[in-house]
C-alpha cells in the first residue's frame, strides 16, 4: 500500500453529496439543543447549585444596596440607588456564575467525555453553543430570584410582557456570552488550578470596570474607556432599561443587543476552534 | 503539514496509513507508521507505555492532526474528510467516559442525536443495544451507580449505536475483573459479526490480544516493531513462544530506555502546556 498508481474513491463517498444549507443549520441546532438538554437534566437532578448561587446577589441587594441607598452618594438621577443597582446585581450574578462555567470542560476532558463528543460528527460550534444555551437557562433561575427580591425591597419593576421577554433574552445572551468566554479561557489554560486563578483575576475587573453599581459618569476618564468596551456594561444597560421603571439605556437597546450578540458569536467561533486543543 | 502520499486505495481495507508521523516538539511520538487493517478484522495495537499507540488512535479518530504522512479510515482521509470519518467510526476512550450524572438511557440518547439517528428509530435502537449488552434493567439508573463492567458495556453500546464501520477501543478491559472482561470480549466478537465491523484495540493484556485479535502490531518508540497474526508473531520468536514473550522480544527498549519513557512523558506534558 505504499507505492500506488491508481487512486480510486471508495463507493461510500461517491453517493454522499454535500448536505443542503437548511439541513446543515437544522443539524447544527439539533446538536446544540441535545447538549443543552443534557446539561439541564443534570441541574434539575441537583438544584442546590441554583440556590447557593442566589446567596451572593441576595447579600449585595440586602446589605450593600440598602446601605448605599441611604447615603445618596452615588448620582443615579430620579432613580433610587437600590433601583439603579438591582439590574447591576442581576448582571453581576450572571457574570459570576458564568465565568466559572468553563471548568466543566476541563473536568469533562479528564473524564473522557470531551474526547467522545469530539469524535462525533457534530460541528464543534454546535457543541459550544449547546453549553452556552444551558448556561443561559441556568441564569434565568437566578434572574427570577433577583426579580422577586427586588420586588420585595420595593424596586419599581417593569412587568409588561415585552419588557419581561426582553429581559429573558438579555439574561440568556449575557450568560451565554460570559460562559463561552470562560470556555475559551479553559481551552487555553487547560488545567483547573490555572483556570481558577484566572477566573478570580478576571471577574473583579470586569465587574468594577462596568456601570453595574455606579454610573459611567462617576468614573475617571481611563476607566470609562475600559467600561465602554466591556460587554458587561452593555448587559447592564439593557437590563436597566428592561427591568426598572424609569431606566433607560444610554446607547439604546438595539446597540446593547447587537454588541452582546456579536461578541457572543465571535466567542463561539473562537471556542469551536480551540475546543479540540484541550485534549492534547 | 501533512504531505500528500499516494495511496493505493483498497476498499477491503478499513484503515490505511502511510508514513504516519506525529511530533510534539522534539519528540516523535509516532514515526512513519504504515498500517493496513482489513475490513471485519480485529486488530490489536500493542506496545509499552509511550510507544505511540494512543497518539496513533487520536490521529485515526481525527482528534489530532498528523505532522506528516496520511491516514484513511473507512475510505476517508482523516484530515481532509474528518467529518465523514467521524460519521463512520465509534470510539471508546481508555477513561470510563460515560456521563455518571445521566442515566444509561440518556447517555445513549445523546449519542443517538449527535449521530443523527432518525427520531423514529432512536428508542428501538437504544433499547436493542441495551438489551444486547445486558443493561436493560439498569437503563434508568444513573451511570455513577454502575459497576466498571457495566460502564464499559454501556460505552460499547454508545460507540456502536450508529453502526460504525470501524470501532476504536483504547484499552477496553483495563481494570475489569475476569468475568467482566470476558463479558466485554463476548459482546465485542458478536457485534463484529453482527455489524460487519472492523475493530482496532490497544491493549497491554496479552490474553486479550490472543483471544480477540486476528492481527497484531507491536509498537516501540513510535514505530511498528513487528506485525502479524498472533501465531506468526509467536513463530518468529521461538517454537513454543507465548505472546508475553513476543511482547518482551519486540517491545524491548523499555528497560534500557527507561529514561526515554520519562522523556516521552515530559515532552508530552510540555507539548500540552504549549498547546
Amino acid at each position: 500500500m505504499t507505492s500506488a498508481t491508481h487512486v480510486a474513491r471508495p463507493a461510500a463517498s461517491a453517493d454522499r453529496g454535500a448536505p443542503g444549507a437548511r439541513e446543515t443549520v437544522g443539524a447544527f441546532l439539533r446538536d446544540a439543543v441535545a447538549i443543552a438538554e443534557v446539561e439541564l437534566r443534570k441541574v434539575a437532578r441537583d438544584p442546590t447549585e441554583i440556590l447557593t448561587r442566589a446567596v451572593q446577589p441576595t447579600l449585595w441587594l440586602l446589605v450593600f444596596g440598602q446601605v448605599f441607598t441611604r447615603t445618596r452618594a452615588i448620582p443615579t438621577g430620579s432613580m433610587s440607588y437600590l433601583a439603579f443597582m438591582a439590574p447591576g446585581v442581576l448582571a453581576q450574578s450572571v457574570l459570576f456564575s458564568a465565568i466559572f462555567y468553563g471548568i466543566a470542560v476541563i473536568w469533562e476532558r479528564d473524564l473522557g467525555i470531551v474526547q467522545k463528543l469530539l469524535v462525533s460528527p457534530s460541528p464543534r460550534a454546535s457543541l459550544v453553543l449547546g453549553k452556552a444555551v444551558s448556561a443561559g437557562m441556568r441564569a434565568l433561575t437566578q434572574g427570577v430570584i433577583i426579580m422577586m427580591l427586588a420586588w420585595i425591597l420595593g424596586v419599581p419593576l417593569r412587568l409588561d410582557p415585552l419588557s419581561i421577554a426582553g429581559l429573558i433574552v438579555a439574561v440568556l445572551l449575557g450568560a451565554a456570552l460570559f460562559s463561552t468566554f470562560s470556555f475559551v479561557i479553559a481551552c487555553l489554560v487547560k488545567t483547573r488550578e490555572r483556570f481558577m486563578g484566572i477566573g478570580q483575576v478576571l471577574t473583579m475587573p470586569l465587574f468594577f470596570a462596568s456601570n453595574a453599581i455606579y454610573p459611567l459618569t462617576m468614573m475617571p476618564r481611563w476607566l470609562q474607556v475600559i467600561a465602554r468596551v466591556n460587554p458587561l456594561t452593555y448587559l447592564v444597560n439593557a437590563l436597566r432599561a428592561l427591568m426598572v421603571q424609569g431606566g433607560s439605556s444610554p446607547a439604546g437597546l438595539p446597540t446593547d443587543f447587537a454588541v452582546l450578540a456579536v461578541v457572543f458569536v465571535a466567542l463561539v467561533a473562537l471556542g469551536a476552534r480551540l475546543y479540540p486543543g484541550i485534549i492534547r | 503539514m501533512a504531505v500528500d502520499i499516494p495511496f493505493s486505495i483498497d476498499s477491503e481495507l478499513a484503515v490505511q496509513t502511510a508514513g504516519l508521523t506525529r511530533r510534539f516538539d522534539a519528540l516523535v511520538a509516532v514515526d512513519s507508521v504504515d498500517l493496513a487493517i482489513e475490513r471485519r478484522s480485529i486488530f490489536g495495537l500493542l506496545g509499552p507505555n509511550g510507544a505511540g499507540k494512543s497518539t496513533t488512535i487520536k490521529i485515526l479518530t481525527t482528534l489530532l492532526a498528523p505532522s506528516e504522512g496520511a491516514a484513511r479510515v473507512a475510505g476517508f482521509d482523516v484530515e481532509r474528510e474528518a467529518t465523514q470519518v467521524r460519521r463512520c467510526i465509534g470510539y471508546v476512550p481508555q477513561l470510563l467516559s460515560a456521563d455518571g450524572s445521566l442515566t444509561g438511557y440518556e447517555n445513549l440518547m445523546l449519542s443517538a442525536k449527535l449521530y443523527a439517528i432518525p427520531r423514529a428509530e432512536r428508542a428501538d435502537r437504544i433499547n436493542d443495544s441495551l438489551a444486547f449488552m445486558g443493561l436493560l434493567n439498569s437503563a434508568r439508573a444513573l451511570v455513577k451507580t454502575y459497576s466498571g463492567g457495566m460502564v464499559r458495556r454501556l460505552e460499547l453500546a454508545q460507540a456502536m449505536l450508529h453502526r460504525p464501520a470501524v470501532l476504536f477501543l483504547d484499552e477496553p478491559t483495563i481494570g475489569l475483573d475476569p468475568v467482566a472482561r470476558h463479558a466485554v470480549w463476548e459482546r465485542l466478537l458478536e457485534s463484529r459479526s453482527r455489524f460487519d465491523m472492523t475493530v482496532l484495540i490497544t491493549t497491554h493484556d496479552m490474553e486479550e490480544a490472543g483471544e480477540l485479535c486476528d492481527r497484531l502490531a507491536i509498537m516501540q518508540a513510535g514505530r511498528v516493531a513487528a506485525e502479524g497474526s498472533p501465531e506468526e508473531l509467536k513463530h518468529q520468536v521461538g517454537p513454543n513462544a507465548t505472546l508475553d514473550e513476543v511482547f518482551a522480544h519486540f517491545g524491548v527498549g523499555t528497560v534500557e530506555g527507561g529514561g526515554r519513557y520519562r522523556d516521552v512523558r515530559n515532552a508530552r506534558r510540555t507539548a500540552s502546556r504549549l498547546g
